[in-house]
């Protein structure tokens, strides 16, 4: 790695300008003839979390799906900085967004399963790095293991490994990440969060677990309560 | 296009196939099976075997294609992988094109390297055979692209398999019928070249239009 995630050192490979804001404006959300929400205004700036909470249907993935550019809102806009993410170099360049799934191939090896991902997303894929990382996530002697033989919690740590490779500020967009993790896997999760935080990246997750309260004091946190949004039936079809 | 996505993905499905080697395997033993088939369906006699063996080889060619087609994004879509891909910057094309050059690496090459072997049983004497050779290795990459974007339309669908079947088989006519009629060709004494012209210009055709379409159609499947 270029840097110890965990320290908040700066970036090597930080971007020629500061990171942005992450911008909804009046963002409506449909899942089929639902109107998930509606009028959803936030800023997310450098160094804040989002947590975003609410019910089960209420459409916590499909926000992060829609900031992730996987689909489009039904109305507003999603910026990043001034210019929509989607079809955004530079946001794409700037995202990482891990989904519920994991995103492992059950025929790879751990080492190999993280390197391919880092591969594609253009950062540090190199031996060393992939080890590091898996290692920060408490997985060191497991690299050469295939990821179907590994637990649920395990596999997640793989995929979270991801986070332990970034080394500038970024948005995280992250769903349900404390899934399946134990009290370590948990605390190293918080660390990685806070280390991301200090060195101006910004997170947006989902939870439904009670993990956060040690973030919660710290400055730049939020909480977006989607139970709390109108959901316009007007719009509906 | 983004050259780092699409030699991750293309390194990535080699290796999987590599680790899945007996399911990688089966279309080209479909070929042989279904091929060998016809001498028992047709009769022993050498003449109609070696009339028909070019359209034999070739259809057969086609319908194992098509057998490793459905597999081809559904693991990748199911697992989280597509979304991680297509979220890489410039990256739908690279994905379109190098799950296509896999396919063909590990489905389409086998068969083209399995073809004279079968035309051989067929009885096609040797000059037909490289031509069949010839025309194989030009045809069998328009199957992976046209496969490619089947496979990607009907992602998430039921019965994905017998769609894709009934998408890309009417497409595939074109180069079906160029790619036997080579070797036909020089059974009837003529020059084998503008069929594989043709198919040459069929190629470069599905070069062209098939990544983006699948790239399209992806974007689509994982909305």
């Amino acid at each position: 790695m270029n840097a110890n995630p965990l320290n908040g050192t700066p970036a090597t490979t930080s971007p020629s300008s500061p990171l942005p804001s992450l911008r909804l404006v009046d963002v409506a959300c449909r899942r089929g003839d639902r109107l998930l929400f509606s009028g959803l205004d936030e800023t997310l700036a450098p160094g804040e979390l989002l947590w975003l909470r609410g019910g089960n249907g209420r459409g916590k993935t499909s926000l992060l799906r829609l900031v992730a550019g996987l689909s489009a809102p039904e109305g507003g806009q999603i910026l990043w900085g001034d210019a929509p993410t989607r079809r955004n170099e530079r946001f794409a360049n700037e995202l990482v967004y891990i989904a519920h799934t994991n995103a492992l191939k059950d025929d790879l090896t751990a080492a190999e399963s993280l390197a391919f991902l880092a591969r594609v997303h253009g950062r540090d894929a190199s031996a060393p790095a992939i080890r590091a990382a898996l290692a920060l996530l408490g997985l060191a002697g497991r690299e050469r293991t295939p990821t179907r033989s590994l637990s649920q919690g395990l596999r997640r740590r793989v995929a979270l490994a991801r986070l332990a490779l970034e080394t500038a500020p970024a948005l995280w967009v992250l769903d349900e990440p404390f899934d399946a993790l134990d009290v370590d896997g948990t605390a190293t999760l918080h660390a990685l969060l806070a280390a991301h935080r200090a060195r101006g990246g910004s997170v947006l997750l989902t939870s439904h677990h009670l993990h956060l309260d040690a973030e919660a004091a710290s400055a730049g946190f939020r909480v977006l309560d989607l139970d709390l949004l109108p959901r316009d039936a007007a719009l509906l079809a | 296009m983004n050259g780092a996505v699409f030699l991750a993905v293309y390194l990535r499905d080699l290796r999987l196939a590599w680790r899945r080697r007996t399911e990688a395997l089966l279309p080209v033993a479909f070929f042989l099976v279904a091929a060998s088939l016809f001498p028992l369906g047709v009769g022993p006699d050498p003449q109609v075997l070696k009339l028909i063996a070019p359209g034999v080889v070739w259809v057969c060619a086609l319908l194992a294609a098509m057998l490793s087609m459905p597999p081809l994004y559904a693991a990748d879509h199911a697992d989280g992988s597509l979304e991680q891909l297509l979220l890489a910057p410039d990256a739908g094309l690279a994905v379109a094109a190098a799950k296509a050059a896999g396919h063909w690496t590990i489905s389409g090459a086998p068969l083209v390297v399995a073809a004279p072997l079968l035309g051989l049983l067929l009885g096609l004497p040797a000059e037909e055979l490289s031509v069949l050779f010839m025309s194989l290795l030009l045809g069998t990459p328009i199957l992976s692209l046209l496969g490619g974007v089947g496979a990607a339309l009907t992602l998430g669908l039921r019965s994905a398999g017998m769609l894709i079947v009934l998408i890309v088989l009417p497409l595939a006519i074109p180069a079906l019928i160029f790619g036997a009629g080579a070797a036909a060709a020089v059974d009837a004494g003529q020059s084998p070249s503008p069929h594989l012209s043709l198919l040459g210009a069929l190629l470069i055709a599905c070069l062209v239009g098939a990544p983006p379409a699948t790239a399209a159609a992806l974007r689509i499947a994982v909305e």
